[in-house]
């Protein structure tokens, strides 16, 4: 199992192997956010948790097609269907490669955009913290949702249909704690939905992972 | 080590291509697969490696045992040849991969990247992985494609190795490999027939 995370990692770092697109495409969206409702400070800093969560959730949605459709394509995913791996612990690592790769440098890039969207002081913290539980929800489900359509041709576009409705709980929540963070406000209801939704998925989705994953590679 | 496959039938897409199929494959012996395009020779693999459910029969001895390669290497262009192979080692828990390496003369590409290698040298690198997997019994869909005469001499040689330390090989091929083995012909014919039922006797 360490064996498959290394290589994922070392594969995603490598050239060609797409790391820092989504933390490109986070820094993108947030610059453009100004542009697009005018610079006013008051305004940008109501808005600065969702938007904050929201670039973060699409710049995670951007990796996800790649998850397991370069190792369908080049055979690997049936060589490790055949290996003594059980497929739950390989899309397991997946998901844990993936957020590593993706969800991490998310969670450390997201205070640095909070300044340039004038995100209040008290917000930082619960910013962290909310992405911190919240991007690992956000893999395991993108797993799930590359199982499902690993082996379609241009199945990009279909994943992040299935995947987005998915998120919605997770984004309820997440930037509700960034916003109650941000304002000042008691934030324990929320924190703890949101870890409760986090734990779930990563105690469910990994058997629901492996079963489509098991169909689809009939 | 034997496999044993009892009264066969596999699907491929929901459509039934092979019905009634029954071999023993020992310890020690290749098997080689035969039969025109489409009659089901890589689905029969595919089955017996346990990526598809068979639509009926029994297969007894493959849980576990079976190292298979289909016509996809699975090998990563960004990794070297050492990389790729010692990653299948782990994942597989055995050791060294210098045997693998040495028997389809891999040593000099060892730090190539696998992007940068020919067709035929992939396909080496391909069948470089079965020996580092440990399994006694390979599943080989086409092993020769793009491999030239000395490479197929090569692999025939790894895999006379291979059956000399006890393991089995049922192999899909077109070309004759000069191996001691068994030839499986597998043809429309096979289907076996369902016997006449006393209606349809009445009938004729």
């Amino acid at each position: 199992m360490i064996a498959l995370l290394l290589r994922d990692l070392k594969l995603a770092l490598r050239a060609g192997g797409g790391f820092g697109l989504g933390l490109a495409f986070f820094l993108i969206v947030t610059v453009l956010v100004p542009f697009s409702v005018g610079p006013q400070s008051s305004l940008l800093s109501t808005i600065a948790p969702g938007i904050l969560w929201l670039g973060a959730l699409l710049a995670c949605l951007l990796s996800l097609d790649r998850l397991l459709a370069l190792d369908w394509e080049d055979g690997s995913l049936d060589l490790l269907a055949t290996a003594p791996l059980p497929l739950e612990s390989v899309v397991t690592i997946k998901a844990l490669a993936h957020w590593l790769t993706t969800g991490l440098p998310l969670v450390l890039a997201a205070p640095f955009l909070g300044v340039l969207l004038n995100l209040p002081v008290p917000g930082f913290s619960w910013l962290v913290i909310s992405l911190l539980i919240g991007t690992p929800a956000m893999s395991v489900i993108g797993t799930f949702g590359a199982a499902l359509t690993v082996g379609l041709k241009r199945g990009g576009l279909l994943l992040s249909l299935l995947v987005l409705p998915l998120y919605v709980p997770t984004l309820i929540f997440g930037a509700e704690v960034a916003r109650r963070g941000a304002m000042g406000m008691e934030t324990q209801t929320p924190l703890l939905m949101l870890a409760g939704i986090t734990a779930a998925t990563i105690a469910l989705l990994p058997f629901a992972s492996a079963a489509v994953l098991r169909i689809n590679l009939r | 080590m034997t496999l044993t496959v009892t009264d066969l039938a596999i699907t491929r897409g929901g459509i039934p291509v092979l019905e009634g199929l029954s071999f023993t494959l020992p310890a020690g012996k290749a098997l080689i697969l035969r039969g025109p395009n489409g009659i089901g020779k890589t689905t029969l693999l595919r089955t017996l490696a346990g990526l598809q459910p068979p639509l009926q029969g029994r297969i007894e001895g493959a849980e576990d045992q079976i190292a298979y390669a289909s016509h996809s290497d699975g090998l990563k262009p960004t990794l070297t040849v050492v990389e790729n192979l010692n990653f299948w080692a782990s994942v597989f828990g055995t050791q060294g991969i210098q045997p693998a390496l040495d028997a389809f003369a891999l040593n000099d590409l060892a730090d190539r990247h696998a992007g940068n290698l020919s067709a035929g040298q992939k396909r080496r690198l391909g069948l470089a992985r079965m020996l580092v997997t440990g399994r006694p019994i390979w599943m080989l869909d086409e092993p020769t494609v793009s491999l030239d005469q000395n490479a197929v001499k090569m692999f025939a040689d790894a895999v006379r190795t291979h059956l000399g330390q006890g393991g089995s090989a049922l192999i899909a091929t077109h070309i004759d490999l000069g191996l001691d083995g068994e030839v499986l012909d597998v043809g429309p014919n096979k289907a076996k027939p369902k016997p006449i039922d006393d209606f349809d006797g009445g009938f004729l």
